[in-house]
């Protein structure tokens, strides 16, 4: 007798493919049979008249408002200006120095990010002291036959981008000493860094941006008159500096205390038991942390509008007061929403991914 | 003692501010070969950037002209966007030369802040759209009518005043924005949309039929806008006024961008001293002498900036009315160049 064994019976046809996996997911009993009906038929009702709106009847071609005219969204409204929405005024044949600086903090980004990349060491100097003085050269002008570019001229997505990396950049090193400051047992230096950390922290960033727009200049005598951009970058470094002081305050105490006890043991002087041994360790797993303050600062960089300067908010606002294009300002809403949030979205899954990249060894396995 | 402290903190920096005025905002704008103007981040027809990023407007004209007379070059001006709550901070610090920033006239920023107003460059004022087709004439013929209003504005609190003075019965429809009421009038919610009439006929171009909505001739409120500079330099106070002087006085005349240099052989006298081949010329301002006619050469007369600007040539088509010449029925006067 030949014994074989019998072919498997194919699953229940209502437990595979489309709508097996509906059948799990959104009808697997009568309330939520319901609540997806309900849920489905708003999405579609909402869903419909808003793509009709942006796609199905907009213009997207044209030099004027004359071409808006099928009554859905008017993008001709964002095409014409785009320019001006990422660059401000920024003269248009200078356009390819903020391109380069952005192209080039990208590039050494992607250096420092990427594992398995040579010369990290050389890269972080790169951008941290390198970077800075040639986007400064090259935002600015002036030296190397590039004509000046005055910052009132500074605009548009742009600005959000060079406020929200200057911030971030000039904050880390002043977050990292203010939070040693607030773990040190010294008593004078440990107030003075939470008294630092804990006012700025109660105090919202509109306030701050006001103050250094508004008050400061009055503290000033009459022909001084600091930059309003370098006051508005003043006070977010500032300010993100308490933020940045917790993020790696929240590192620091992630560190076993047998890391800092080893290191101790090892006779290394504060600074070298911090430099060789914590800092690399607590600056890893700070990452997600920092980026996360990122996009909370990239978001924030938009609250200067309050003072004038023109991020993309203001450009797109001031743009739609433009008589000739008044009444456009939802497309222009929408626009910015979409450009943060691809920005931000993008940020946020690259922090994930990263996390799940460095998580070696703390916490258990995962 | 804080408020002790404070006192001698507003002195000393009265005191300051007193001391740099007395160098001379003139000097300083010469020695800088740039004139550092402030304008709104963006009201439609005043100060607003168009897409190659030049400003254009009523207020930016201004500085252009102060520029022209005072730089000989209608293009040299920072122009520095602020918003409403900077604005005399950024006046009072010496950011700006010029304040150009549809700024009401009232007796406590004249008076209160070290700061004067050098004219009125727009009479604004509080008004009413209604459809065409209603047929109405005057304000008082909208007993019982609703009204589109935003809310919590000093618009609404003038419009119950107005009311209840004339004895009008109304009905207030409230909206979070300008825009919303707007819009709401002209879907037909309300029969009237009030709110300052340079800000209603920039709505007015958004509706869905221009044309078929008219301002009521009445105008509630006083809201004169003209620029503003620092107290205590009276020869820039000077230059600030006479520039806005010179493009009314312009118009008076007949002269315009295009027929200036001709102009210029004129035989009237008025014309003559007008465009500095007679008369003060640029004696007692301390300015070049052809400082009008550069004025009238690089920005152009009044009625020049105003129709290209909110006018019947731009997309606001705001009507002339009291801001017609005085000779021409409405207010704007300017005094004599002899």
């Amino acid at each position: 007798m030949k014994y074989a064994i019998e072919a498997a019976l194919p699953p229940p046809p209502n437990t595979v493919g489309v709508l097996g996996w509906m059948r799990r997911h959104l009808f697997n009993g009568p309330l939520n049979s319901v609540a997806t009906l309900v849920i489905g038929f708003l999405a579609v009702y909402w869903l419909i008249p808003v793509v009709q709106w942006m796609l199905i009847d907009a213009d997207w071609v044209g030099e004027s408002r004359e071409a808006c005219t099928s009554g859905g969204a008017c993008w001709v409204f964002i095409s014409t200006r785009l320019d001006q929405f990422l660059y401000g005024f920024y003269p248009s044949g200078e356009y390819w120095r903020l391109n380069l600086s952005f192209i080039m903090l990208a590039i050494l980004t992607a250096w420092l990010m990427l594992p398995n990349m040579p010369f990290k060491g050389w890269a972080s100097f790169l951008t941290l002291v390198i970077y800075p003085i040639v986007t400064f050269y090259l935002l600015t002008g002036g030296a190397f036959d590039m004509p000046a570019v005055d910052t009132h001229l500074w605009g548009g997505f742009s600005l959000n981008l060079i406020l929200a990396v200057i911030g971030i950049v000039a904050a880390l090193p002043f977050g990292i000493l203010l939070a040693l400051g607030r773990r040190s047992e010294m008593p004078i230096v440990r107030s003075l860094s939470v008294v630092y950390i804990e006012i700025w922290r109660g105090v919202p960033l509109i306030t701050v941006l006001f103050m250094a727009s508004v008050m400061l200049p009055l503290f000033f005598p009459e022909d001084i008159s600091f930059d309003k951009l370098l006051r508005a970058m003043i006070g977010i470094i500032l300010f993100q500096s308490a933020y940045m002081a917790e993020v790696v305050r929240g590192g620091l105490q992630a560190i076993p205390k047998g890391q800092y006890e080893a290191a101790d043991a090892l006779g290394l002087s504060y600074w070298k038991k911090m430099i060789m041994i914590i800092l690399p360790q607590a600056l890893k797993m700070m990452i997600p942390g920092i980026v996360n303050t990122f996009i909370a600062l990239f978001k924030d960089t938009s609250l200067v509008v309050i003072i004038g300067l023109f991020d993309l908010l203001a450009i797109v606002q001031a743009a739609s007061n433009d008589p000739d294009w008044i009444g456009y300002a939802t497309e222009g809403y929408i626009f910015i929403a979409l450009m943060f949030w691809i920005f931000c979205f993008g940020m946020s899954r690259y922090s994930q991914h990263l996390e799940r990249l460095l998580h070696t060894g703390h916490g258990g396995r995962n | 003692m804080m408020k002790k402290a404070l006192a001698t903190a507003i002195v000393m920096s009265t005191a300051i501010s007193g001391l740099a005025a007395a160098e001379g905002t003139l000097e300083a704008v010469k020695a800088r070969g740039v004139l550092h103007c402030g304008v709104t981040s963006g009201v439609p027809g005043f100060s607003v950037p168009d897409e190659q990023g030049n400003w254009k407007g009523l207020d930016v004209d201004v500085c252009r002209s102060v520029a022209a007379a005072t730089l000989g070059d209608a293009t040299k001006v920072k122009y520095i966007p602020l918003t409403a709550k900077e604005r005399f901070t950024a006046l009072q610090s010496g950011e700006i030369d010029v304040l150009s920033r549809v700024t009401t006239w009232t007796q406590t920023r004249d008076t209160q802040l070290g700061l004067n107003f050098t004219g009125v460059t727009y009479y604004d004022g509080q008004g009413f759209l209604v459809k065409k087709d209603l047929g109405l004439t005057s304000v008082k013929e909208l007993d019982g009518a609703t009204v589109c209003v935003q809310s919590g504005t000093t618009t609404e609190l003038n419009l119950s005043d107005y009311f209840r003075a004339n004895g009008i019965t109304f009905t207030p429809v409230v909206f979070d924005t300008n825009e919303q009421a707007a819009s709401s009038f002209d879907t037909g919610r309300c029969d009237s949309f009030t709110t300052d009439l340079s800000q209603a006929y920039g709505l007015r171009t958004r509706m869905s039929d221009p044309d078929a909505v008219v301002a009521l001739p009445e105008v509630i409120s006083k809201e004169p806008l003209g620029p503003v500079v620092r107290q205590g330099d009276d020869q820039w106070f000077n230059i600030v006024k006479w520039s806005l002087f010179a493009m009314l006085n312009a118009e008076e005349l007949g002269v315009t961008s295009a027929n200036a240099d001709e102009m210029k052989s004129s035989e009237n006298p008025n014309i003559k001293r007008l465009l500095g081949v007679d008369g003060p010329k640029g004696k007692g301002l301390d300015i070049a002498d052809d400082w009008s006619y550069q004025i009238i050469k690089q920005v152009g007369n009044y009625a020049e900036s105003f129709d290209r600007n909110v006018g019947k040539d731009s997309a606001l088509k705001i009507d002339r009315g009291i801001n017609a010449l005085w000779n021409q029925g409405g207010f704007q006067y300017a005094p004599p160049m002899r």
